[in-house]
């Protein structure tokens, strides 16, 4: 009795699992032949998401190099802390310690007065009268250093707070070169980097909703075209899924098509570009960065495209299907 | 068995289309509908169908009492009545086989069946050999033929046709009337929809008269009368 009761169990899964795959492979055929026989309707727009695509991968590349640009010039920004000759090993020491805890400090570097000296003569090798001076001095005038460089050039003035408590300037030899004229010039440095960075950032949030918009809009466009059909099947009597499966399935193709295309054609535009330009750089944009970074991300961007492609064509379907499946409920 | 207790259907506050309609129809009996433009005959069929929602009164159709049909069980009312609709409403983007295989896809039929499904109801309806047609090369004729032939493929026990010989010529609206007959001698409920005076008195069915949203006639085996 049992195993008669497990068979017919069995069986009935077995049908109900068959009948669910052959559901699923009908949507997928009509999904496909909706593609191929609305063909001019796919075309535009499979061109729009071609476009909106492009524009978000154009985007990512510049803000990937923006950014890059920016932790160059950040790099290159740090603070030298001239020490007086006369402070023992252990200040020295302690001193390194307090500045490598402090929250803003990315790296410190001790450099002692002989390596301070040698940089110093490397730097002037062809200037003559600097390196017979500092033979003729007999002592060594250069003070040792230390190199912080900050997490941010942002951070600069907390570390410039620290170097300026009296008992850390009772340390040093001379004024930190985070100061003057050069304190100035960084400060701008920092304010524009922030500045570049968040342009960066809002250009993406804006470019990237706005697509959102034109991919859902032109495919809810395209829906509409056919809401007489979607109607149609809904009399008769076709279940909710049976009749958005096709065009999920259908704006899905949309965007493989489109994610292929606009991934194709920036890797043209870049072939093209480093023929022709020989990897230059367009103000603060590095060409060659560019390229570089598109390379090496090859399959996060090709994940991205084609998640955005896919996802928002499969939502949109979903979306704008919706409205049309509804049934009356007025009286 | 369908069954109408004063129904009345109103539309934008307008004058109601229908005006507490009582109505009785047995399993298969073969009714005409006929009135005027406006009468409100498609507004019954429309309410059959659950296509629109009475304002009041009671619709309940094979047993199922359309107040308490909940929105997610209507497709499996509208697969147990077949409609032949005015517009043909056929889908543009299949040919003719597809379209009369789709009503079968919904209620999950195999391939197989559908493949010895559809042949044989696109005989009934003469349309043998145009399988492969699109909508937009087939006459008006052969778009209402494949209508009826999606209709009846899936064995309704209710089939509701409104006006299905409207836009045919007399010889081609009655051979739609002669299928129709075929259909409920197997043992379909038709409900039929016309203007056309001519079939109303030649197949000498029960003819219910619509007029201004009310019945005024409703006679056994009758011929048409001017509304």
């Amino acid at each position: 009795m049992v195993k008669l009761l497990e068979i017919t169990l069995k069986r009935s899964i077995n049908t109900r699992n068959m009948k669910i795959s052959m559901t699923f492979g009908r949507i997928l055929k009509n999904g496909i032949q909706n593609f191929l026989r609305n063909i001019t309707l796919a075309v535009a727009a499979i061109a729009v998401m071609t476009i909106t695509l492009t524009t978000i991968l154009i985007l990512i590349i510049t803000n990937a190099t923006l950014n890059n640009t920016i932790s160059q010039i950040n790099n290159k920004i740090d603070i030298s802390v001239y020490l007086k000759d006369s402070i023992t090993v252990q200040q020295k020491d302690t001193l390194l310690t307090q500045l490598k805890n402090l929250s803003e400090v990315k790296s410190v570097k001790y450099i002692s007065k002989d390596q301070a000296l040698a940089i110093y003569e490397a730097q002037n090798a062809g200037n003559k009268t600097i390196q017979s001076a500092t033979t003729a001095l007999g002592i060594n005038p250069i003070p040792a250093t230390i190199n912080i460089t900050p997490i941010t050039p942002n951070q600069l003035e907390g570390i410039k707070q620290f170097l300026d408590e009296p008992s850390v300037v009772a340390l040093q030899a001379t004024n930190s070169s985070y100061s003057g004229a050069l304190q100035t010039a960084i400060n701008k440095i920092a304010k524009t980097t922030r500045l570049l960075r968040e342009i960066g950032l809002i250009s993406i949030i804006v470019f990237g909703t706005t697509s959102v918009l034109i991919i859902f809009n032109t495919i809810r466009m395209t829906i509409f075209n056919r809401r007489d059909e979607i109607q149609t099947m809904r009399l008769l009597g076709a279940s909710t899924w049976y009749i958005k499966g096709p065009y999920v399935v259908e704006n899905i193709i949309y965007g493989i098509l489109s994610a292929t295309i606009s991934l194709a054609f920036v890797e043209i535009m870049f072939t093209t570009i480093s023929n022709s330009l020989q990897a230059s750089s367009f103000g603060l944009l590095d060409i060659s960065y560019s390229q570089y970074y598109f390379k090496h991300n090859f399959f996060y961007m090709l994940l991205v495209i084609f998640s955005i492609g896919i996802i928002i064509g499969a939502g949109s379907a979903l979306v704008a299907t919706r409205r049309y499946l509804k049934y009356k409920t007025k009286r | 068995m369908i069954v109408l207790d004063r129904v009345t259907k109103n539309y934008n506050n307008k004058s109601p289309a229908l005006k507490k309609i009582s109505l009785k129809i047995n399993a298969k009996e073969f009714v005409v509908i006929i009135g005027k433009s406006g009468a409100g005959k498609t507004t019954l069929l429309r309410l059959l169908t659950r296509e629109e929602r009475q304002t009041s009164g009671k619709i309940v159709v094979g047993g199922i009492d359309y107040d308490k049909l909940k929105d997610r069980n209507i497709p499996m009312l509208r697969r147990r009545i077949g409609v032949v609709f005015q517009d043909f409403k056929l889908l543009p983007n299949k040919n003719v086989y597809e379209n009369v295989a789709f009503a079968l896809e919904i209620v999950g039929k195999t391939n197989a069946q559908i493949k010895k499904t559809v042949p044989r109801v696109l005989e009934i309806v003469g349309l043998t050999g145009k399988e492969k047609s699109m909508p937009a090369q087939l006459s008006g004729g052969e778009r209402q033929r494949v209508a009826i032939a999606r209709s009846i493929a899936r064995q309704p026990k209710i089939l509701i046709a409104d006006e299905p010989t409207g836009n045919l010529d007399p010889k081609n609206a009655w051979d739609i009337i002669k299928v129709l007959e075929k259909i409920n001698k197997y043992g379909t409920t038709v409900l039929l929809t016309t203007h056309n005076q001519e079939i109303v008195n030649k197949i000498k069915r029960r003819v219910i008269t619509l007029k201004d949203g009310q019945v005024v006639g409703d006679h056994a085996k009758a011929e048409y009368k001017h509304t």
